[in-house]
């Protein structure tokens, strides 16, 4: 199974980094190539060293898309730190490169909802956090 | 009309200025607080401080009832999604999305935004009308009628220089509309003689472009490059 992440922030290098780990192929776009040294394993095995793929780019240039392997990807994970960047990108990866599953990063609550409703698969920290926060703050 | 602008910048503050002088109701919505401060002073409530991206945002200011949404920011995704939930989950009756990157076009067509107006665009096409080495100049383009508005220019040694209108071949679906000449422009009629270093505006469905140049074009073997040009 081959896996694309757009983002290689906290987020996207580290669901990167475990897929990788579990034997799945995987490709990150970002563009900052500075951000490569996020997903390198030590100093001594970069991310192409384990087998990783590394692209620069910027998430809506369908050129650099294509070249991360958009037309090839089961998954898609839109992972950047802009909540509109990512609801743009999974809509365009889903609606015209048709990649049977993407998921997307989105922080504001409001609209993760909504667009769940509209058939995206939304992760939301934010909800994530409040929920966590009000389970633990008013346990008994 | 009741109006909601997202994005004070340049084109938002001037068309809610316009507006607002025509007698509308506008709201302008501008994320950056410096920026907010500066328009409020000459709008004042007409002008709302937020990121027109957050569904409650656009909510207080009363999308539910907004007639038109106008996103210029100066951000694609922004505009994208702006009029994306203007559209599809407040029933906004009609959408302006600006583009401000050209290569974008594609991705709010993809996701249904029209019109979607790219400055960059229209400044090129007018380059091509003021310039006319580039032959075929699209000067509109109707979408969802798929009509399309083209200009020609007429070459020396052409099938159509010194035709009637009626002889010149044309696909079905086209029609020559106009002839420009020596400044002025002119319906044609059937028996209108087209000449040389004419400019013509066709009508055409999307597509048959390439089945009505040959008509106009220099004959094969002929050097374009000064062909009918004065």
């Amino acid at each position: 199974m081959f896996i694309l992440i757009i983002g290689a922030g906290r987020v996207g290098s580290a669901i990167a980094k475990r897929a990788l780990e579990d034997g799945y192929e995987v490709s990150v776009l970002d563009t900052d190539p500075l951000s490569h040294e996020r997903l390198d394993k030590d100093p001594t095995r970069t991310w192409e060293d384990m087998g990783g793929r590394f692209t620069v780019g910027a998430a809506l240039e369908v050129d650099g898309l294509i070249e991360a392997g958009i037309e090839e990807a089961d998954v898609f994970i839109a992972a950047t730190s802009g909540d509109n960047t990512n609801l743009v990108i999974a809509q365009i990866a889903q609606r015209r490169f048709n990649v049977p599953r993407v998921v997307v990063r989105v922080a504001d609550p409001g609209r993760a909802a909504w667009y769940a409703e509209q058939g995206l698969h939304t992760v939301c920290p934010t909800q994530i956090a409040i929920d966590q926060a009000m389970l633990v703050a008013l346990a008994p | 009309m009741y109006v909601i602008i997202a994005g004070a910048g340049k084109v938002g503050w001037n068309l809610a200025r316009e507006l607002i002088a025509k007698g509308q109701e506008v709201s302008l919505i501008e994320s950056d607080h410096r920026r907010y401060r500066v328009v409020e002073e000459e709008l004042e409530h007409a002008v709302q401080y937020g990121d027109a991206t957050e569904l409650w945002v656009l909510e207080r200011a009363g999308i539910q009832r907004a007639d038109l949404v106008i996103a210029v920011t100066g951000d694609d995704e922004d505009n994208m999604l702006i009029c994306q939930v203007a559209k599809e989950k407040y029933g906004a009756q009609r959408i302006v999305a600006r583009v401000n990157n050209p290569r974008n076009v594609q991705h709010f067509r993809l996701l249904g935004i029209q019109p979607a107006v790219s400055a960059t665009d229209l400044i090129l096409r007018l380059i091509e009308h003021e310039v006319p080495e580039y032959g075929l100049v699209q000067l509109l383009a109707l979408e969802e009628e798929r009509l399309e508005i083209i200009e020609l220019e007429v070459c020396t040694g052409s099938v159509a220089a010194g035709s009637r209108v009626a002889d010149v071949v044309l696909p079905d679906g086209s029609l020559i509309i106009s002839v420009l000449r020596g400044g002025a422009g002119f319906v044609p009629k059937a028996d209108s003689v087209i000449q040389a270093g004419d400019q013509v505006l066709l009508i055409l469905d999307p597509g048959l472009e390439e089945d009505i140049t040959p008509q106009f074009a220099p004959p094969a073997g002929a050097s374009v490059d000064g062909a009918g040009r004065r």
